[in-house]
């Protein structure tokens, strides 16, 4: 590419603006967590001590620590796998239909522009104990519907909320992916005599499977991070800490709690675990799927 | 095509109506829900057609201050709007200077610049919510509107998007601009500008949504009614202080919270997908 190279000061009167931003609103917030989890500070928070790794033992050693954890892992999965099987199953359909295929692509990807906390609102609405046209039909076969007291069914409304919301996400790429695999392929296996069924496990669902790990590590992320609103507007991490996922706590223990070591080792752990997430990305999907 | 079961056809359109409207069923009972009298909702079944209360619930969200927030709906739309817009503007503002200095200049420090802006492509704010908290603090700029939006445009996505579109332009656009003896300014707003109009929207798109829906940062550094945004103020009408929250409102809010970024996205689908797809390339 050619440049323009006797320019010595517009290039970084382009750049200054993004990298004011990215060093004040990015660097700066980082390194202070970093520096954060190595000290405590007093009560008054007045002054502060080199702690070594004492935040960290702490935090990892905590019972509600653990139990964030393992809300994470239970969440973040049940809405990977299941926003993804459902955007799976509904592109292959659509993909099948392709001349209605648009019109049902529009009538499945508004969800993604709904705020997740305004999902987590119509999912509550919908299974409220006293009033939920859902809650009515689950009274009906048997079940006692109450999220506001049972913790595995405040988890179960904030999965359903953020799989709905999350789906037309998965949607959109999987059947992006579903019209870039050549149709000879296919038509190959028909006449070698393989069924529908056959040739979807045979050659569609591997040439996906790039997308699919892409895909994986997009809705975690997401379940991590973007899912606090449907929790905070629906259960608030309740009840009893049975919806309280990673971030929830990190807010509650650094906003609500001011503890400011606590926080920031967290924030450094879930800096690592993403970091992970995205290194294990770029190591195994070397070749994206072609789109276009 | 020799393959082709029609009897698949017709499942396939069956499972894909049932799925379009599964996904639309919680949308469309809150909309029903928000036109009923409060007396009609808390007598337990909710009718399915519209209510007698019709517009009244939103005209006294807009009108009314809303309860637990202190200011009308409007007030709140009114800063979402302008957090969207200033977090979509401002990032491809920003991103499209910045990639245009990183495609078509040579200068010291050019590698160091890349790998400080994409490493952000990791982190989201939510991670380092509780420092960035106190780097506003610091700047003195809680509770506003620039310490709202600054912090949220932290992010390279739209640079990523534009330095890769930038890379695929031919290298004679340039050769011809200065042999007819175009400066930089000139060639980025007479050519690359133009040029760039399609990703422009569809950066668009997605950034108004992202800005738009924003929850947490909203929350954490905005403390007085005048610049909550709506989706952030949503939990207010859903605690439940007497066991079941105001429905008729709480509907109605989450209505309003849902309709612009989803009439944006209809409107501008074809940007959308393609927005959405080559960010994550």
């Amino acid at each position: 590419m050619t440049t323009f190279q006797r320019h010595r000061l517009t290039p970084w009167l382009l750049m200054a603006p993004q990298l004011v931003i990215v060093l004040v609103f990015f660097f700066w917030p980082a390194f202070t967590a970093l520096r954060q989890s190595l000290y405590v500070q007093d009560a008054f928070g007045l002054g502060e001590t080199f702690a070594g790794l004492a935040n960290f033992t702490r935090v990892l050693a905590s019972r509600s620590y653990h139990e964030a954890l393992f809300n994470t892992a239970i969440f973040s999965l049940s809405v990977a796998l299941g926003a993804m099987a459902l955007a799976l199953l509904l592109a292959v359909m659509a993909d099948r239909v392709l001349k209605a295929g648009r019109v049902y692509r529009t009538l499945l990807i508004w969800p993604y522009a709904v705020a997740p906390a305004a999902a987590g609102v119509l999912w509550m609405f919908m299974l409220d104990p006293t009033l939920g046209v859902m809650t009515r039909a689950l009274t009906t076969l048997g079940i006692d519907w109450n999220f506001r007291l049972d913790g595995t069914q405040a988890m179960i409304l904030v999965i359903i909320a953020a799989i709905w919301q999350q789906m037309s996400y998965n949607f959109v790429f999987f059947l992006a992916g579903l019209q870039g695999i050549p149709a000879s392929l296919l038509e190959a296996s028909a006449i070698d005599g393989a069924g529908p069924w056959r040739r979807f496990w045979t050659i569609t669902f591997p040439l996906l499977s790039p997308i699919s790990f892409f895909l994986l590590v997009m809705n975690t992320i997401y379940a991590f991070f973007e899912t606090f609103g449907t929790i905070d507007t629906t259960t608030s991490g309740g009840p009893g800490g049975a919806t309280r996922t990673l971030v929830y706590k990190l807010y509650q223990d650094g906003i609500v709690g001011l503890d400011l070591g606590g926080s920031a080792a967290q924030s450094v752990l879930l800096m690592l675990m993403v970091g992970l997430l995205t290194l294990i990305q770029f190591r195994y999907v070397e070749r994206r799927v072609q789109y276009h | 095509m020799r393959y082709h079961r029609p009897g698949l056809d017709v499942a396939a359109h069956t499972l894909l109506i049932i799925g379009a409207l599964a996904f639309m069923l919680p949308v469309i009972l809150a909309v029903l829900a928000s036109t009923q009298s409060p007396g009609t909702l808390f007598s337990g079944t909710l009718p399915l057609s519209f209510g007698t209360s019709g517009l009244d619930h939103y005209m006294t969200l807009l009108t009314e201050p809303v309860r637990g927030v202190g200011v009308p709906a409007w007030r709140l739309m009114l800063n979402s709007l302008l957090m969207a817009l200033g977090i979509a503007v401002g990032k491809l503002t920003i991103a499209m200077l910045a990639a245009y200095a990183l495609v078509f200049f040579r200068f010291p420090f050019r590698r160091c610049c890349f790998w400080l802006i994409f490493m952000t492509l990791m982190l989201p704010i939510e991670v380092r919510i509780v420092p960035t908290y106190g780097v506003v603090a610091e700047l003195g700029l809680l509770d506003s509107y620039p310490g709202l939006v600054l912090p949220l445009l932290a992010s390279a996505t739209a640079t990523f998007l534009f330095r890769q579109f930038f890379l695929t332009l031919p290298p004679e656009l340039m050769e011809a601009a200065r042999i007819d003896g175009a400066g930089p300014w000139r060639f980025f707003i007479d050519i690359l500008l133009p040029l760039s109009r399609t990703n422009i929207a569809a950066l668009f798109v997605i950034m108004f949504i992202y800005g738009w829906n924003q929850y947490l940062w909203p929350l954490v550094t905005i403390t007085s009614a005048d610049h909550a945004t709506l989706v952030t103020s949503l939990k207010r009408l859903t605690i439940a202080t007497d066991g079941t929250p105001p429905w008729h409102l709480a509907t109605a809010m989450t209505v309003l919270a849902l309709l612009p970024p989803v009439v944006v996205i209809i409107l501008m689908q074809r940007w959308f997908i393609k927005g959405l797809v080559d960010t994550e390339k």
